[in-house]
């Protein structure tokens, strides 16, 4: 029994040492946020500057606020690289930890937010999933715990198409739309959305699955750019697959004026591989571009006084924005919750009833230096979406411009579906959803 | 000293081929199985029960069952990953199509139809061998999960192709899979389980069949000449090892991670389990649940080392380190032991027995 009984006191000494560090950190008022991250592995690329944003976002609340209304926040990034197992490992880790436990978590990650649906609903730790995860996951009397605001892909699907209209001249009757997707849960999001879309509008739709990672994208884009030759190609994709379908495209010689992929395939990491041939590409944002925004003053400053956390490089990209948004958002929610339950260290449970009490107007958005950010967005019981926006960018061939404003999703169909998906989850899972009235 | 077996004599047949024919093996079996059932739930937190035994309980029947085929019978296979797949989609439209089954049912159910799979794909190894086999065996693996991606139906229509475990209890009032089924309750319920699926293992691995499937291991054409069938015993070897890794499978979607969509059991996952059998040792029960262990449990203990030693470190170095160290550590025990860690356990115990005079 020579190994179990190392492996049993190697647990014992992990143990032993993790119950003596926790009370060190339960003695202030602390407001605990896990951070999980992957700056390692094949997405590092998009996931560091995602992590560099929520670091200096919240340090940036520490030091330049002294927290919200004075609770510091507190954080511990642990290690996903991205993958789902190592997800879950990284939640059950963290969730505990700080006065109160974990406050919601962010996972990045649409593997992993599913894994963890479940579990955080049962420990009451809000999941905050912007614009990835389950789109039906905004009907909040199924999904109590999880948060897709501002945006969800099934609303990207459909101002994408709302975008390829008006560029069409106000109609897409008789045009050709296809859509390149990474052959996972995630890419399958939209093609509902996009088929009921080609029945309204009249387009004729056809879906292109690229096998993971997506480096095998030839007889794709042959097919697209020499067979179907549409006037719209529309990408779900993510990490590797993004610059390669960009190579490709280039190859068969596709107008990227013509080509729109999702805000997972709009960020820095995912044109600069492909070089000249990514000039003219366009994607969807969630958040604004740039670095206009007044709190970009607060964040200078911050890594001026030797503060930052943040690679300077990182600032103002399109991911590292991304997070800061996240992060404003858990943010204000939280302030409501204070509002609500006292200034102190809150719970998950209260944090959520934060959130679903969240309305971040463009007032509040003004105040926080935010300006351009992002659209107002107010979330209630039953609506975990919130009512956001997305703009369209381009890439100028050295860094991303935003091209159009806001564009609102068409809601009035898309929340049928929404609450349709979940009634169906609901059903297999046994769920009684929650009343909101 | 700690294995002085004087005195120990064995009247009867059934004595002398007992599992554990030392009565000091028994007793630390049976302590190993009191502390495994009553003391680990008390005393470990949620977190060690989630993330480290549950996980390490669905990873040892994955390689017991890998370790049936290749282990016993010889016949290398890359398909795990589509038999996990296998009996965690069987197992997801068997238990919300009959919703009144009983759990264990679906899960036998799954494992059963997982059995059929692993025949079909089993079928060339009667003409391919060794490392064609392996490639022949990647077919499954590519097949099977490009086919529970591509067809709606085995996600009940889901729009992204994720399926959740729906909520089952175990016998009344203890749910085992589900939001309200407590780690405690999954982490017993696999216990006993798997428990139970290895001693099936075990007597299998000591009777006509497990002995045919080591012929034919050995020699192929020594065991067809001595008269065991090829067909019977090749096709045998690869029903039951797929009925084991099914019913990991299931256990993986339900119970562990509660939803999996079919990308979750890509071609990585059958390296992994492979790894965990020639880690543990090939030919081993005791070795799955070693190489399980070390491939599992040894990551998350390297990632947590630093915190818990207090020691501030950058997560991505943490993690690099986590790589590097990992790596070595297997170059190391396969340079020291090629035949795994069930083989060093082994050498130990024969070394406690002889002691203080070992030679």
């Amino acid at each position: 029994m020579k190994f179990k009984k190392f492996g049993l006191a190697a647990v014992g000494a992990a143990m032993l040492a993790g119950s003596l560090v926790l009370p060190g950190l339960a003695a202030a008022q602390e407001q605990f946020v896990p951070l999980l991250v992957y700056r390692t592995g094949p997405y590092a690329p998009n996931g560091i500057p995602i992590a560099d944003g929520f670091n200096d976002y919240m340090q940036l609340i520490n030091t330049r606020d002294g927290g919200i209304n004075g609770i510091k926040y507190a954080w511990e990034e642990c290690e996903t690289q991205y993958n789902n197992d190592r997800g879950v490992e990284c939640y059950e880790r963290l969730k505990g930890n700080g006065p109160t436990g974990a406050s919601v978590v962010n996972p990045y990650s649409t593997g992993i937010t599913y894994a963890l649906i479940d579990r955080a609903t049962n420990d009451k730790v809000p999941v905050l999933s912007m614009g990835y995860g389950r789109a039906d996951a905004s009907d909040g009397r199924v999904f109590p715990y999880v948060f897709t605001m501002p945006i969800t892909y099934w609303a990207g699907a459909d101002v994408m198409v709302q975008y390829a209209k008006k560029e069409s001249g106000g109609s897409l009757k008789g045009k050709k739309i296809a859509l390149v997707y990474h052959d996972s849960a995630y890419g399958k999001e939209p093609i509902a959305t996009l088929e009921r879309l080609a029945k309204e509008e009249g387009y004729q739709f056809s879906t292109y699955p690229v096998a993971h990672p997506g480096l095998e994208q030839k007889a794709t884009w042959l097919q697209i750019g020499r067979q179907l030759r549409p006037d719209w190609v529309f990408m779900w994709g993510w990490g590797v697959m993004n610059s390669t379908a960009i190579k490709e495209a280039a190859a068969v010689g596709f107008p990227m004026e013509k080509f729109i992929g999702i805000w997972w395939s709009g960020a820095e990491a995912d044109v600069t591989p492909a070089g000249a041939a990514a000039k003219g590409y366009k994607s969807l944002n969630i958040t604004g571009v740039g670095t206009s925004a007044p709190i970009f003053a607060d964040i200078e400053k911050m890594h001026a006084d030797g503060n930052g956390i943040a690679d300077k490089a990182n600032i103002g990209t399109v991911l590292y924005n991304r997070a800061l948004v996240n992060a404003f958002l858990y943010t204000e929610a939280i302030r409501v919750a204070q509002g609500e339950f006292g200034v102190k260290s809150l719970t998950g449970e209260q944090v959520q009833w934060g959130m679903e009490h969240l309305n971040v107007t463009q007032a509040a958005i003004d105040k926080a230096g935010m300006t351009g950010l992002l659209s107002p967005v107010k979330i209630t019981c039953a609506d975990h979406e919130g009512g956001g926006s997305a703009l369209v960018q381009q890439w100028d061939g050295a860094k991303w411009q935003a091209i159009t404003d806001f564009i609102s999703p068409n809601r009035d169909a898309l929340r049928p579906a929404y609450e349709e998906s979940a009634a169906q989850y609901a059903k297999e899972k046994g769920i009684t959803p929650r009343s909101c009235s | 000293m700690f294995y002085r077996e004087a005195g120990q004599f064995k009247t009867s047949y059934s004595a002398d081929q007992a599992i554990f024919p030392i009565r000091q093996d028994r007793l630390g079996l049976l302590l190993l199985g009191l502390v495994a059932v009553f003391a680990v739930p008390a005393l470990a937190n949620n977190y060690f029960l989630e993330t480290i035994f549950v996980p390490f309980l669905v990873f040892a029947m994955a390689a017991l069952g890998l370790n049936l085929l290749t282990g016993y019978c010889g016949q290398l296979s890359l398909g795990t990953g589509g038999f996990m797949a296998c009996g965690a989609f069987f197992s997801f439209k068997l238990a919300t199509a009959f919703p009144e089954l009983h759990i264990v049912v679906v899960f036998l159910l799954a494992g059963l139809g997982t059995a059929g799979v692993g025949v079909l794909f089993g079928l060339p190894s009667l003409r391919i061998k060794g490392f064609y086999l392996a490639v022949a065996t990647l077919a499954a693996q590519f097949f099977l999960v490009w086919m529970f991606n591509k067809f709606n139906w085995w996600t009940n229509y889901s729009p992204s192709g994720v399926i959740s475990a729906p909520p089952r209890e175990i016998i009344p009032g203890f749910f085992v899979t589900g939001n309200e089924a407590s780690p405690a309750a999954k982490y017993v319920f696999l216990l006993i389980f798997v428990a139970v699926l290895a001693l099936i293992a075990k007597n299998l691995v000591r009777s006509r069949t497990g002995r045919s499937w080591m012929a034919i291991r050995d020699m192929d054409i020594a065991a067809e000449i001595i008269g065991i069938r090829p067909l019977w015993a090749k096709l045998s070897a690869f029903a039951v090892s797929s009925f084991y890794i099914g019913i990991s499978g299931a256990l993986w979607a339900f119970v562990y991670t509660g939803s999996v969509e079919a990308l979750a059991f890509q071609i990585d996952r059958s390296f992994q389990v492979l790894f965990m059998v020639i880690i543990g040792g090939l030919g081993s029960i005791l070795g799955s649940f070693l190489g399980a262990a070390f491939i599992v449990l040894l990551p998350i203990l390297l990632n947590n080392a630093p915190a818990a030693l207090g020691i501030p470190l950058k997560v991505e170095l943490i993690s690099h380190l986590e790589f590097m160290i990992f790596g070595a550590l297997i170059i190391f025990f396969l340079i020291v032991e090629p035949h795994g860690l069930a083989r060093l356990w082994q050498i130990g115990k024969e070394k406690l027995r002889l002691w203080p005079f070992p030679y």
